[in-house]
C-alpha cells in the first residue's frame, strides 16, 4: 500500500515542497510588506552553497553542525537580501529590475557558481544529512508512515513556521502593521508605523526564509552540491505566493502540489509508464504551471482581485511639498 | 496618557505664533499668527495656495516650521510627526484618506491605537466594535465595524476617518476640504457633528474656500492669503461679501450667466444610450442620452465617483464604449478614437490636468502642440521654430504666467497650466468642449478666468458639456442642468432650489420627498 502511485506522490511531494514552501513563506512576508523580491532563486543558490559548506567545515555533533548550517544558510540569504532591501527601500529602485538583478548576481553563473566551484564542494556526498526522525517502525504504518512520519524536521519545522507566519499576519501587532505597510504605507506611517523599519525587516527575513530553502536542497532532499542545484524553485515559489492569494496556509497546499509534480517523473519512470514523451512533460510541468500561474496575475487588475498588497511594487516617499 | 483636558484653563487650545515656512522657490506660511480656542469651529479660510494646508501639516507634524512656534493649551510643542501630534491629541482628517482600504473599519481603528486594545501584542478587532458602535451614535457617525473600507462610500470613508480621531481622543481636530467629497445634505449632516463635537470642547479647526460652509458652521474665521494672516473675524459679524474680500483682497463680483434659451432639435453634440466602464470592468456610464446646441452649456453636477470622469472620457473618445453613439453635428465618432473625436471638432479639458491634461515634462511649447503636430509638422520634423512662436503667442493672449515657452509644464501653477490645457483645446476648429472640473483647486482670480474662456467658447457657438462637482459652478454658467448619479442622468426642471439638486445628487427623488 505504501508503494502505491498516489501515496508514494504525496511522501515526494511533501518532501520536494519543503523547499518551494520555506521559499514561498519567506517571500510572502516581503510582499507583505510591499517588497516584490524577484531574487528568490539567487537568495536560494546562495543557501544552498552556503549550507552544504558549513556541514563540510563544522566539525561538531550532527544536531549542532545541521543548525549551524541551517544557520548560515539564513545568514546569506539574508545578506543577499539587504542588498535588494538597500536598492528598493533606501534608494527606491525598480523592485522588479533589482530582484532579477539578484538572482543574476548570486545565482548559477554568478556568486553561487563561484563559491561552489572555489570552495571545492561539487561531486561529493554531504557529510551530515537531514534524516527522518521517526523509527523506522512508525515510517512503517499504512499511509501516515512515509507521508507524515518518513520526513526529515525540516518539514515539521515548516509546518510550525505556516502557523506562526498565520498567527503573526493575522493576530498580532506587528503582523497588523506590516499588512498595513503593504497595504497602504501612507496610512501607516500616518498612525506612527516605521515604513522602511518594516519593510527591511520583512524583505531580509524573507531572504533567510530563502536561505534555509537553498539548504533545504542540498542537506536534505539531494543531498549534494551542484552548480544551479535549485533548477528554478525559486521562481515556483514566487509563482506559488500568488497562486496562494499571499496565505501562508495556501502557501502549504500550493508548494506540496508542485513537489507532487516534480516527483511525478521520476516515479512514472521508476514504474515504466510510459505517457508518450513522459520526461518532456512532466518535467516542464512546474515550470509550465508556473508560467501560467505568472501570465494569468501579472495583468494590474488580476492582482487586485486576487489580493495582492496594494502597494507592492511601489517604493514609498512621504508626501512633500 | 492622561484623558484630555477638555475644559478652557485660559489658554487657548491651539496657538500657532509668527510660524514661518519656505519651500524652495516658494514662502508658503510668513509668519503666520492663528488662535483657536477649545469648544470653538474655527475656520481657515484662503484661496489655494494661501498657506491652510501647509499650516495644518506644520501643526500636526508633517512638516516642521522654519520659524515660529505653537502652543497646545499654552505648553510650547515641536512635532516630529504625524505620531507625536496624535499623541498630543492633534489629529487630521486629509483630503486623501489614510484609511488602509483592504481592513475593516474596527482594524484601521485598532491600527493607530496606542492606549486601548491596539497596544497589546495580540490584536482583538472585535474589541472595539462597542466603542465604535457608541461613538457613531454619540456623534451621527454611523458606520459598520465589520465592513471593510473599500465597500464603504467616500462620505462613510471620511466618517470613520473623523471616528478614528474621536476614538483616538483628539482635543483638537483639523479637517481638511472636508465637504469636497460630499453632497451638500452629507455636508449639513458633517455640520452638525463638528458643532456637537466642539460642543463637548474639543476644537474644530475647518478648512476651507467656500464662502457659505464657512458661514454656516463656524464660530470665528482667519482669513490667510499669500501665506499671510489677514484677519481673523467673528463669523457672526461677517458676510459673505466681507469674507470674499479679505480672502482675495479686492471685491469679488458673482457672475451668473442670462440662461439661453437654445432651439436646436438635432444638437451639436449627440449622444444616445452611451455605455461604458470603469477602470475595475464594471459599467460606470450606464445608459446616457443627451443633446447640447450650439451655444448651449449643458452643466453636470453630482458627487465624484458617479461615472461622470468615464462620460468625458468616453465622449472624448478616450474610454472606449460598451454600447451606445456619439455624434458631432450628425456624424458619429468612431468608438475609442480620441484622434477621431479631435478631428471632429471635440474639445477635452480632462479633470486630472497634470496626468491627462499635459504632459508634464515636455515644455509649454510642446504641450500646446500636442494636437495639432501632425497638420503642423515637416513629415517627421517639428517646426520647432513656429511652435515657440505660436506659444508665446498663446501664453500672451492666455495670460499664462510662465518664464518662456520651453518651460516643463510641471513648473507651472495649477491656473497656469489649466490654461495652457484650454489655449490647446481651443486652437483647432471647437465644435464641442467636453470640461470636467475645470477649476478645482484654482484659485479665484483663475476660476474667474476659466469660466471667462467658457462662456467665450459658448457665444462663440461651440457646445460645451461642463461637468463639475462645484454647485456653484454649475449655478453659475449653465443654459441647462443635469444630475449624474450612478452612471445614469437625470433632468433637473428649471429653477430647481440647490436643497433639491443636492437630493437628486444623493439619488433621491426631491418630488417623492415633497410629497411625503
Amino acid at each position: 500500500m505504501n508503494n502505491s502511485l498516489l501515496v508514494v506522490l504525496i511522501a515526494s511531494g511533501v518532501a520536494y515542497g519543503t523547499p518551494l514552501l520555506y521559499a514561498a513563506l519567506g517571500e510572502l512576508l516581503a510582499e507583505r510588506s510591499g517588497v516584490l523580491n524577484l531574487g528568490v532563486e539567487g537568495m536560494m543558490l546562495g543557501g544552498a552553497v552556503m549550507g552544504f559548506w558549513a556541514v563540510e567545515r563544522v566539525h561538531a555533533g550532527t544536531a549542532i553542525t545541521l543548525a549551524a548550517a541551517l544557520g548560515i544558510a539564513a545568514l546569506v540569504g539574508a545578506l543577499l537580501a539587504s542588498i535588494h532591501a538597500f536598492l528598493v527601500i533606501t534608494l527606491r529602485a525598480s523592485q522588479i529590475v533589482c530582484g532579477l538583478t539578484l538572482t543574476i548576481f548570486a545565482g548559477a553563473v554568478g556568486l553561487s557558481s563561484y563559491l561552489g566551484n572555489g570552495l571545492n564542494l561539487a561531486d561529493i556526498p554531504a557529510r551530515k544529512t537531514f534524516n527522518p526522525v521517526f523509527p523506522g517502525g512508525m515510517q512503517r504504518l499504512p499511509v501516515v508512515g512515509p507521508i507524515v512520519f518518513g520526513q526529515n524536521i525540516l518539514v515539521y519545522l515548516s509546518w510550525l513556521c505556516v502557523i506562526a507566519i498565520w498567527l503573526y499576519l493575522s493576530r498580532t501587532r506587528p503582523g497588523l502593521n506590516v499588512r498595513a505597510v503593504g497595504e497602504s504605507p501612507a496610512a501607516a506611517d500616518t498612525m506612527g508605523i516605521n515604513v522602511t523599519a518594516y519593510r527591511y525587516a520583512h524583505t531580509l527575513a524573507g531572504g533567510a526564509f530563502a536561505g534555509i530553502a537553498g539548504a533545504t536542497i542540498t542537506l536534505a532532499l539531494t543531498p549534494q552540491w551542484v552548480n544551479g542545484i535549485t533548477g528554478g524553485a525559486g521562481w515556483i515559489a514566487i509563482a506559488l505566493v500568488i497562486f496562494s492569494f499571499w496565505r501562508p496556509e495556501l502557501c502549504l497546499v500550493g508548494a506540496y502540489f508542485f513537489g507532487a509534480l516534480q516527483a511525478l517523473a521520476p516515479q512514472l519512470q521508476a514504474r515504466n509508464i510510459s505517457l508518450g514523451p513522459t520526461v518532456l512533460w512532466t518535467n516542464a510541468l512546474p515550470y509550465v504551471m508556473t508560467i501560467l500561474v505568472l501570465v494569468v496575475v501579472s495583468s494590474g487588475t488580476a492582482r487586485r482581485r486576487l489580493g495582492a498588497p496594494a502597494a507592492l511594487g511601489n517604493p514609498y516617499v512621504r508626501e512633500e511639498h | 496618557m492622561t484623558a484630555a483636558p477638555l475644559a478652557t484653563d485660559g489658554a487657548p487650545a491651539l496657538s500657532v505664533q509668527a510660524v514661518t515656512k519656505r519651500f524652495p522657490g516658494v514662502l508658503a506660511n510668513d509668519h503666520v499668527d492663528f488662535e483657536a480656542a477649545a469648544g470653538e469651529v474655527h475656520a481657515l479660510l484662503g484661496e489655494n495656495g494661501a498657506g491652510k494646508t501647509t499650516l495644518s501639516h506644520i501643526v500636526t507634524g508633517l512638516y516642521q516650521a522654519d520659524e515660529g512656534r505653537i502652543l497646545l493649551y499654552g505648553e510650547p510643542v515641536a512635532f516630529s510627526s504625524p505620531r507625536e501630534a496624535i499623541d498630543a491629541g492633534v489629529c487630521m482628517v486629509h483630503q486623501h484618506f489614510r484609511l488602509v482600504d483592504r481592513f475593516t473599519v474596527a482594524e484601521n481603528l485598532v491600527l493607530g491605537d496606542r492606549r486601548g486594545a491596539g497596544r497589546k501584542f495580540r490584536i482583538d478587532p472585535d474589541a472595539v466594535d462597542d466603542q465604535v458602535r457608541e461613538l457613531g451614535e454619540r456623534y451621527r457617525l454611523p458606520v459598520d465595524p465589520h465592513a471593510h473600507v473599500w465597500q464603504l462610500s467616500v462620505g462613510e470613508k471620511q466618517r470613520v476617518e473623523i471616528l478614528n480621531t474621536l476614538y483616538q481622543d483628539a482635543r483638537v481636530l483639523i479637517l481638511d476640504e472636508p465637504t469636497a467629497v460630499l453632497t451638500p445634505n452629507e455636508a449639513d449632516t458633517l455640520f452638525v457633528t463638528l458643532r456637537q463635537i466642539a460642543a463637548e470642547g474639543r476644537t474644530v479647526v475647518f478648512i476651507s474656500h467656500k464662502l457659505h460652509e464657512v458661514k454656516a458652521v463656524s464660530d470665528r474665521v482667519t482669513v490667510l492669503r499669500a501665506g499671510h494672516t489677514v484677519a481673523t473675524v467673528e463669523t457672526a459679524a461677517a458676510t459673505p461679501q466681507s469674507l470674499a474680500a479679505l480672502m482675495v483682497g479686492r471685491e469679488i463680483e458673482v457672475v451668473r450667466r442670462p440662461k439661453h434659451v437654445v432651439e436646436g432639435k438635432e444638437g451639436l453634440l449627440r449622444v444616445d444610450d452611451l455605455w461604458a466602464d470603469s477602470d475595475r470592468g464594471t459599467p460606470a456610464v450606464k445608459g446616457v442620452s443627451l443633446r447640447i446646441a450650439a451655444g448651449e452649456i449643458l452643466a453636470v453636477a453630482g458627487v465624484a465617483g458617479n461615472g461622470q470622469r468615464e462620460l468625458a472620457e468616453a465622449i472624448a473618445g478616450l474610454r472606449p464604449r460598451s454600447k451606445g453613439d456619439v455624434l458631432v453635428e450628425g456624424r458619429p465618432l468612431r468608438n475609442g478614437d480620441a484622434r477621431a473625436a479631435y478631428e471632429a471638432g471635440v474639445g477635452f479639458v480632462p479633470e486630472d490636468r497634470l496626468g491627462t491634461g499635459v504632459s508634464p515634462t515636455l515644455s509649454i511649447a510642446m504641450n500646446l502642440e500636442l494636437r495639432s503636430f501632425r497638420r503642423t509638422s515637416l513629415g517627421p520634423f517639428l517646426r520647432l521654430r513656429r511652435m515657440h512662436e505660436q506659444a508665446e503667442e498663446a501664453i500672451r493672449t492666455y495670460d499664462i504666467k510662465a518664464p518662456n515657452p520651453e518651460a516643463a509644464a510641471d513648473s507651472l501653477s495649477g491656473g497656469n497650466l489649466q490654461k495652457v490645457v484650454i489655449a490647446r483645446e481651443f486652437s483647432g476648429t471647437l465644435r464641442v468642449l467636453v470640461v470636467a472640473s475645470p477649476t478645482r483647486g484654482l484659485d479665484v482670480g483663475a476660476v474667474e478666468t476659466v469660466h471667462a474662456h467658457l462662456l467665450e467658447a459658448a457665444d462663440r457657438g461651440t457646445a460645451v458639456l461642463l461637468i463639475s462637482e462645484d454647485l456653484d459652478e454649475i449655478l453659475a454658467l449653465n443654459d441647462r442642468i443635469m444630475v449624474m448619479y450612478e452612471g445614469a442622468l437625470s433632468e433637473v426642471p428649471e429653477g430647481e432650489s440647490i436643497e433639491n439638486i443636492g437630493l437628486r445628487m444623493a439619488g433621491e427623488t426631491p418630488a417623492a420627498v415633497a410629497s411625503a
